[in-house]
């Protein structure tokens, strides 16, 4: 037992690194699929710029999110100074508290960018329902920052467990 | 409108399944900056009220000059009506082969055209005339091969789904002089290789598109062959295999009358079709042109896949379709109420 305690901080490590890569691989492909979606509509109308720069922009929140949780576990668990002692339990239950951000990231980076490449149609038709097209893309959203706070606060939390 | 799609398509091993919904997801996310720039490009679609305003033109040089406006023909320059659907058509295909990396995903659509073609090139040949403007542009094969084909009888250069019905059409003219029958085979194997490809597609709009453009024509020739008397053995050389029809029934209901024809189609999806049926051959075509449009317009909103691709291809086609009846109409002083009754329904 003694001996797997050691891998505590492994466990927690990776979920950390795999916060920050898999939202990060997401939004990514979520960028991509939203640029392209927008060069096809400047090729048109290059007026219609910033628009769809502002919706492909949306999915690639989720990276962030995640950037964000793994920088806060990071911290927590010492690897960035500090004490990097943590029980095989405690570094289960930080990968557990990145799993969230993990999968809900990942997840709506994705659907959110089906969202933004519909909206950008919108916006190549519509130029003036820029606003209610972007709130579709929005709502998906919502999600990714519950997943977001839940993952922080389970950090948070775990941090403070004496185990 | 039932759906066409045959339930035998839906009974895939899971495993299939999963790696053609992976590969359809794949390849319907290849579209999203094709997809995009059609969303722009549809504002410049004809609406009603686009064909209202051309109605409302008195001659059809009137006509011409509010197309001019709008941007038709080369460099809204003013040309003959024809000159300027042809440059329309031109410039759909110019936008579409920009847009997809491999254009044969667009066969469906121009093996017409090179049927039309193989039919230009063996009268040409047979009667050793040579007619301008006889062949169509936008194809899967080149004028030239085609007329090389026939002319060396060297049908090799053909591709596969055209060598032998090549041959067949071409010996039929030149033993038998009937043009007709020679043009009944040839089209008959247009009407295949369109059904095919369309079905090979694996794409659902196209798959459907197809179906219905055969059905229309399966129901076309049995409307004529009962009004020329033509006996069964032409309806067996004609009639094209579909899904939404039994084409055996079809060639029963064309020997026995058009009311049986009636009949056998109240009991097919196309039920809705018969009255302009019985009305005429054109208000059945505009029936089947409309109700590809009502079945396309859903594209409008669906920002991934190749069908907003081929459903603005169709509606281009509509549209160049509809104003070529309207200046026909007011080329011929036909007037504004039977000019409306033909006019089609618009995309956007």
């Amino acid at each position: 037992m003694e001996m797997l305690n050691d891998y505590g901080i492994v466990l927690a490590l990776a979920g950390a690194v795999l916060a920050a890569l898999i939202p990060g691989i997401a939004s990514a492909k979520a960028v991509s699929m939203g640029g392209i979606a927008g060069a096809g509509v400047i090729t048109e109308d290059p007026s219609q710029f910033g628009k769809v720069l502002i919706l492909q922009l949306l999915p690639g929140t989720q990276g962030i999110y995640g950037l964000l949780i793994a920088f806060i576990t990071l911290s927590q668990i010492g690897v960035l100074g500090g004490n990097g002692d943590i029980s095989l339990v405690k570094g289960a239950l930080y990968l557990a508290a990145c799993l969230p951000i993990i999968i809900v990231g990942y997840t709506s980076a994705i659907r959110q960018a089906n969202a933004s490449v519909a909206s950008i149609g919108v916006v190549a038709k519509r130029p003036d329902q820029f606003g209610k097209a972007m709130i579709f893309p929005a709502m998906v959203e919502t999600y990714a920052i519950l997943a977001l706070l839940i993952s922080m606060l389970a950090v948070n939390g775990v941090s403070g467990l004496n185990i | 409108m039932k759906n066409f799609s045959n339930e035998k398509s839906k009974l895939n091993f899971s495993n299939g399944k999963n790696k053609m919904h992976n590969n359809k997801e794949m390849t319907d996310k290849q579209y999203i900056y094709a997809v995009a720039r059609i969303r722009s490009k549809e504002l410049t679609l004809f609406t009603k009220s686009d064909i209202e305003q051309l109605m409302s033109c008195r001659t059809e040089m009137e006509c011409l000059r509010y197309l001019a406006d709008k941007g038709w023909g080369m460099d809204g320059r003013h040309t003959s009506s024809e000159q300027i659907l042809a440059s329309e058509r031109e410039k759909t295909w110019e936008l579409l082969k920009e847009l997809v990396e491999n254009v044969s995903v667009f066969n469906t659509f121009l093996y017409g055209n090179d049927y039309h073609n193989l039919k230009a090139a063996i009268k040409q040949i047979y009667k050793g005339t040579e007619t301008p403007n006889l062949y169509m542009s936008n194809c899967t094969l080149e004028p030239e091969i085609i007329i090389k084909a026939v002319s060396e009888h060297d049908f090799s250069l053909l591709p596969e789904h055209m060598r032998d019905v090549a041959e067949e059409a071409y010996q039929i003219q030149l033993r038998t002089g009937d043009s007709q029958l020679c043009d009944i085979v040839l089209d008959k194997a247009a009407l295949d290789s369109i059904y095919s490809h369309g079905k090979a597609s694996e794409n659902e709009l196209i798959s459907q598109y197809v179906e219905l453009k055969v059905a229309a024509a399966d129901i076309n020739i049995a409307i004529r062959s009962v009004r020329t008397k033509k006996d069964e053995e032409f309806l067996k050389r004609a009639l094209s295999e579909c899904e939404s029809l039994d084409i055996n029934k079809l060639t029963k209901c064309a020997l026995d009358g058009m009311e049986a024809i009636y009949d056998y189609l109240t009991t097919t999806v196309y039920f809705e079709g018969v009255p302009a049926l019985k009305e005429s051959s054109q208000a059945f075509e505009r029936w089947c042109d409309n109700l590809i449009i009502d079945f396309i317009r859903p594209q409008k909103y669906n920002p991934f896949s190749l069908s907003p691709l081929a459903a603005y291809l169709l509606a281009r086609e509509n549209e160049i379709k509809t104003v070529r009846i309207l200046l026909s109409g007011k080329r011929n002083d036909i007037s504004d109420d039977i000019i409306r009754e033909r006019l089609r329904e618009m995309y956007v």
